[in-house]
């Protein structure tokens, strides 16, 4: 479970999150949706405790971000924007480093990389240095080096990016397995579709501000429309952002 | 500190397979510089050789006014070659180097010799000419000494003992030893030392801080609950071992270049066996943890590998800064001057490449202020790498 409490983050003087609070919940998955500077990455960043917030908390499973940091990180599965895999380590050896700085004995560690290889279909190319590796293979990778501890929350961002349909097919049936299994995944982005067809919940922020939040059907329901996406420009232009 | 030891040997895994490491931390050190050094220091010992031998050729206008002169030159391996200019003409041609020394005898140069009056003689040289310097000593001593030997004969002619022309009599006593000799050539070797020792950890350094944010792995990594600067500690010490992994190569490339040398042709024991070679490397060493600590600063503040590189090359010039006062004043260690990093340790290696290693004191006290200063640098990295500003 994770918890925003008006959450506020100024870069200079520019002002990224104004107010932002929201509660993902165990077993389903939450989407924050928003266009490009709207503040999701700032969020986020708050939530995962690599910013840390300038007003408000986030608590993660009842746990404060901001007090207690690496308590909270332990219960985290983080994917970040465009994140990385080191080139010259294999896509296991990636796994397995994260895995031990999570603290898992050497045992734990191999089991859990073997398990998340097999989950995410990464058998032929996980002995590979992944230094040739295609993005779909990098965002396995890195999406099973956010899993090794088996986080009960799961935060990524913009996880979609840059995928190829057959990629982002298996990202979505990993995310409703994490579901069924009473995880909370907590994701962001800007396509509307990925929204529709996965979230539970919707968080639509915008200008740093939460403009609208509930389940997909609340939010048609309160814009008058049976398209959400209709909606979703309802509501920004109603924030006044379009 | 379980997590530090973690990123410690990631970082030594994935470099020791990264071709850039192998070639920062391992070729250069270990080939191109003692290589470089082999050929300087054969270099400095054949010219030294070259110049006490070499025959002097000296352009003579008039030279058949003189025919004793000119044999007594030629005796002292001068080479004696006639030209004919007039005063202009032989200032010019100095001027142009072509011939570099003329010596010009005056008409009167006979009859002043026979009246036993001073003979006038003309040398041209070009004081400007660095490389002449040597040349014009020489044939100015041979001059002097045809001129002292003919005074003593005129004095013994008229029943005058040619000592009373000695009123002093000067005898040099040179207190340098063989080894200390050729300690100029071997200041240098310090720098070079040092140098190649911290580019060792350049790349394993970049890769780690501004490489990490670049290929965005670093936002992962702060993620892991471990406290940030555990993992800057790891960095760190992965690049430290790097630099002595580098540093260990080094040494014993250089101690091997140099026995290749030949350094006994400068008069020079060194005697670069393996306990010297084991105190060279401990010498240097304390030095990298405040080498890779500076450099991982730097990187914090840069948004690129490239913009990394650049500035750190910069932290590479540190080290010579203490090296170019202690070779321009002359300097030696005192209390004070072994707790500058850098500066300490180029007292403590050219003491032992000098055979007369200092102190204990003075070798504790490098080791241990630039220890400190290293692990005040490694706690400044770390908390740096607390900046929001890092994830650029």
């Amino acid at each position: 479970m994770i918890e925003a409490r008006h959450l506020h983050k100024r870069f200079g003087a520019v002002t990224a999150v104004h107010d932002v609070s929201l509660s993902a919940l165990d077993g389903r998955i939450t989407g924050l949706l928003g266009p490009n500077g709207a503040g999701k990455s700032t969020t986020l960043r708050m939530l995962y405790t690599v910013l840390q917030p300038d007003g408000g908390d986030a608590f993660i499973d009842g746990i404060s971000a901001n007090g207690q940091s690496l308590e909270a990180r332990r219960r985290m599965g983080v994917l970040p924007h465009g994140a990385g895999v080191y080139p010259h380590l294999t896509a296991r050896e990636n796994i397995l480093y994260f895995g031990e700085l999570h603290g898992l004995s050497g045992s734990d560690c191999s089991r859990r990389a073997a398990q998340l290889i097999e989950l995410l279909e990464m058998a032929d190319f996980a002995d590979r240095h992944a230094k040739g590796f295609s993005q779909g293979q990098r965002l396995k990778t890195a999406l099973a080096r956010a899993l090794v501890h088996d986080p009960r929350n799961i935060l990524l961002d913009e996880p979609t990016n840059g995928l190829d349909v057959m990629a982002v097919r298996t990202l979505r049936a990993l995310l409703l397995k994490l579901k069924a299994a009473g995880r909370c995944i907590l994701f962001s982005s800007h396509v509307m579709q990925e929204v529709a067809v996965l979230c539970d919940d919707v968080v639509v922020i915008a200008g740093g501000r939460v403009v609208a939040d509930g389940t997909p059907e609340e939010l048609r329901a309160r814009a008058g429309t049976a398209d959400l996406e209709e909606a979703f420009i309802r509501f920004l232009e109603a924030a006044g952002r379009p | 500190m379980r997590p530090v030891f973690t990123v410690l040997r990631k970082e030594l895994r994935e470099n020791l397979r990264d071709r850039r490491t192998f070639m920062s931390a391992l070729l250069i050190g270990t080939v191109l510089m003692p290589l470089l050094v082999g050929l300087l220091v054969n270099l400095t010992v054949r010219r030294g050789q070259s110049q006490d031998n070499k025959p002097v050729s000296l352009a003579v206008v008039h030279g058949e006014r003189a025919p004793g002169l000119l044999a007594q030159l030629r005796q002292y391996r001068i080479d004696v070659l006639t030209v004919d200019l007039d005063d202009a003409a032989a200032r010019a041609a100095v001027r142009h180097q072509r011939p570099r020394l003329v010596l010009a005898i005056p008409d009167n140069y006979a009859s002043q010799l026979a009246q036993g009056q001073p003979a006038p003689v003309l040398l041209y040289s070009d004081s400007s000419d660095v490389a002449d310097a040597s040349d014009v000593g020489r044939v100015r001593a041979v001059l002097g000494r045809v001129s002292s030997e003919t005074a003593r004969l005129r004095l013994m002619a008229r029943g005058v003992d040619p000592t009373v022309l000695s009123a002093i009599a000067v005898q040099d006593v040179d207190v340098a030893t063989p080894t200390s000799r050729s300690v100029l050539i071997l200041g240098t070797l310090t720098y070079i030392i040092l140098l190649t020792m911290l580019m060792g950890g350049l790349h394993v350094t970049l890769d780690a801080t501004a490489g990490e944010r670049e290929r965005g792995s670093l936002e992962s990594l702060l993620t892991v609950p471990v406290p940030r600067e555990q993992l800057i500690y790891g960095k760190i010490l992965a690049a430290c071992v790097f630099m002595v992994l580098s540093l260990t190569l080094n040494v014993c490339a250089v101690a091997l270049a140099l026995r290749y040398v030949g350094l006994e042709n400068l008069g020079m024991n060194v005697n670069l066996n393996l306990p010297v070679i084991l105190k060279l490397i401990l010498s240097c060493a304390p030095l990298a943890p405040l080498g890779a600590s500076l450099m991982t600063i730097v990187a914090a503040y840069t948004r690129s590998y490239r913009e990394a590189q650049t500035y750190v090359g910069l932290v590479l010039l540190i080290p010579t800064l203490p090296l170019i006062f202690a070779n321009t004043l002359g300097l030696r260690p005192t209390l004070w001057l072994m707790m500058v990093p850098s500066l300490s340790q180029h007292f403590l290696v050219t003491g032992l490449l000098r055979g007369e290693p200092v102190g204990a004191l003075y070798a504790g006290l490098s080791v241990s202020v630039s220890l400190l200063l290293g692990l005040a640098a490694a706690y400044a990295a770390g908390r740096l790498y607390h900046r929001e500003a890092l994830l650029g």
